[in-house]
């Protein structure tokens, strides 16, 4: 019979913290930012089907980096709760707060307790009604809650992300304006991202019970010329 | 409440399977007799439909009755199912407006979960087996009879479901109505149906029937001015579900209701 070897339990999670880590870095990025109609989320992602952004509640967006089939299935199982809450309470119940920390629940299980974690950043935007502030949720790999204002920026390259939107965002900014922030943000110095590279869709205040809408094609050209 | 995840048996986009695996359905009524036996609750009475050159023009009377009393003067019964599509009951109000709204999520919950819409035939089919799920109910005497419509964005047309207790669905080509004053209201359709009649001609149609059901059927409910209660009208077209006002409802009673005066109303 073979012994196994004593690893110690900090070196465990480290080493599943990398293993994550490197994981999401492979991917690109995307960014979530709060402009004066709603909330803007913008990821770089050149599939016209396989979305990395998502439609959760009638004011509640998904955004997930990193492995697409490990946030999908993190994607379905929020919409599930979600309509499951609003279904047996009412809409009006159903919140990002609550969504967010069944999201850390099952991350942070995951982790400590599975072979591997999952390599997804997600973020759960809700776009804030009847004067609520609009709130940004980012859940990292090991169920880690960051409660941001004003944008929030996933993936492997986010630090260097999150110093270019910290530059440009100002608040009270438009639709147009706001897009371009992040679409240069993400871009940085060296690339220029046109539509073809981009996925962005809006929570957006006027547009009526179900605020999630895409932004595509020739809308999305227009935003960025 | 944590992360409803399936890793054996996933529920895939349906919300109704899912309320199944949660044990959130709603029980079935045991136990035999049922008809006469059958405690006494809520009716809701007529709905119509009727096609016209843009869509479908839906509208239903505004009472609930229990048994031979009225149980609710200002009910609700046409509802939008999803953006091109809506729902009518009739029937037993309490499972009725349940079955609507698990309708409505289901929809909803197929298009987020899949990101994609239902075809209008997918959606028919969805409502017939949640009607067919009813039928234990049924039989005990809580029957519900939706009619569905919608604007078919393939097909670019109106079309109507019709349902019967089992789940039995059947389109209808031009119009349909039921309800306890169904058949009355169906009989004045049918004498001024026409192809593509207009948005006006057919709101006009549709309220006619639902006032000739009211005249004939004690369950449905005609206009009441006094208390400024109308019946719900709504049109579905390409450009999605849309109540029309309570003022235009409202006048084009007032003007119905001259007309008949001014005829010398026939016995």
């Amino acid at each position: 019979m073979s012994m196994p070897f004593y690893v110690a339990p900090e070196q465990v999670m480290k080493d599943r913290a990398d293993y994550a880590r490197k994981g999401i870095a492979r991917g690109r990025s995307l960014a979530g930012l709060v402009y004066t109609d709603g909330v803007l989320i913008c990821a770089e992602n050149q599939s016209r089907t396989l979305h990395k952004v998502s439609e959760i509640y009638d004011h509640i967006a998904f955004a997930g980096v990193g492995r697409y089939n490990e946030f999908d299935s993190l994607r379905t199982a929020g919409v599930r709760l979600a309509d499951l809450r609003g279904y047996s309470y009412s809409r009006e119940d159903v919140d990002a707060r609550s969504l967010a920390n069944a999201y850390a629940q099952t991350l942070g299980q995951v982790f400590t307790h599975e072979m591997k974690p999952m390599e997804v950043e997600i973020l759960v935007a809700e776009l804030g009604i009847d004067g609520h502030a609009d709130q940004l949720f980012h859940i990292l790999y090991d169920g880690t809650v960051m409660d941001e204002h004003h944008f929030s920026v996933l993936g492997g390259d986010a630090d260097a992300i999150g110093e270019r939107l910290k530059e440009s965002f100002t608040e009270g900014m438009d639709l147009s304006t706001a897009l371009r922030a992040a679409v240069s943000a993400l871009a940085g110095p060296e690339r220029t991202l046109t539509g073809a590279d981009l996925e962005v869709a809006v929570l957006a205040r006027n547009n009526g019970r179900r605020a999630f809408k895409r932004i595509q094609d020739g809308e999305l050209e227009q935003l960025l010329s | 409440m944590s992360l409803p995840l399936f890793p054996m048996n996933d529920p895939g986009p349906s919300f109704s399977e899912l309320l199944r695996r949660v044990g959130g359905e709603p029980p079935v009524p045991e136990g035999g007799g049922g008809g006469e036996s059958a405690p006494q609750v809520t009716h809701g009475t007529t709905v119509v439909a009727i096609r016209y050159a843009d869509g479908v023009v839906m509208a239903g009377d505004r009472r609930a009755t229990e048994g031979y009393s009225i149980a609710h003067r200002a009910i609700e019964k046409v509802f939008p199912a999803d953006r091109h599509s809506g729902v009518s009951i009739a029937g037993a109000a309490g499972p009725a407006m349940e079955m609507v709204r698990l309708f409505q999520t289901q929809l909803e919950h197929y298009e987020k979960v899949e990101g994609s819409l239902l075809s209008l035939e997918g959606k028919a089919n969805q409502l017939s087996q949640m009607v067919r799920n009813n039928l234990p109910a049924a039989m005990q005497g809580f029957v519900v009879v939706p009619i569905f419509a919608g604007y078919d964005l393939r097909r670019r047309m109106g079309r109507i479901f019709k349902y019967d207790v089992t789940g039995g669905r059947y389109e209808e080509a031009d119009f349909h109505s039921t309800g306890s004053g169904g058949r009355d209201a169906r009989t004045t359709i049918k004498l001024g149906w026409k192809e593509a009649l207009d948005r006006a001609a057919a709101i006009e149609l549709a309220i006619d029937s639902l006032y000739e059901a009211a005249d004939e059927d004690t369950a449905t409910g005609g206009p009441d001015p006094v208390r400024g209660i109308y019946p719900t009208v709504a049109t579905i077209t390409e450009q999605g579900f849309e109540r029309v006002g309570g003022d235009e409802v409202e006048e084009r009673f007032q003007a119905l209701i001259r007309r008949k005066t001014e005829a010398g109303h026939p016995a």
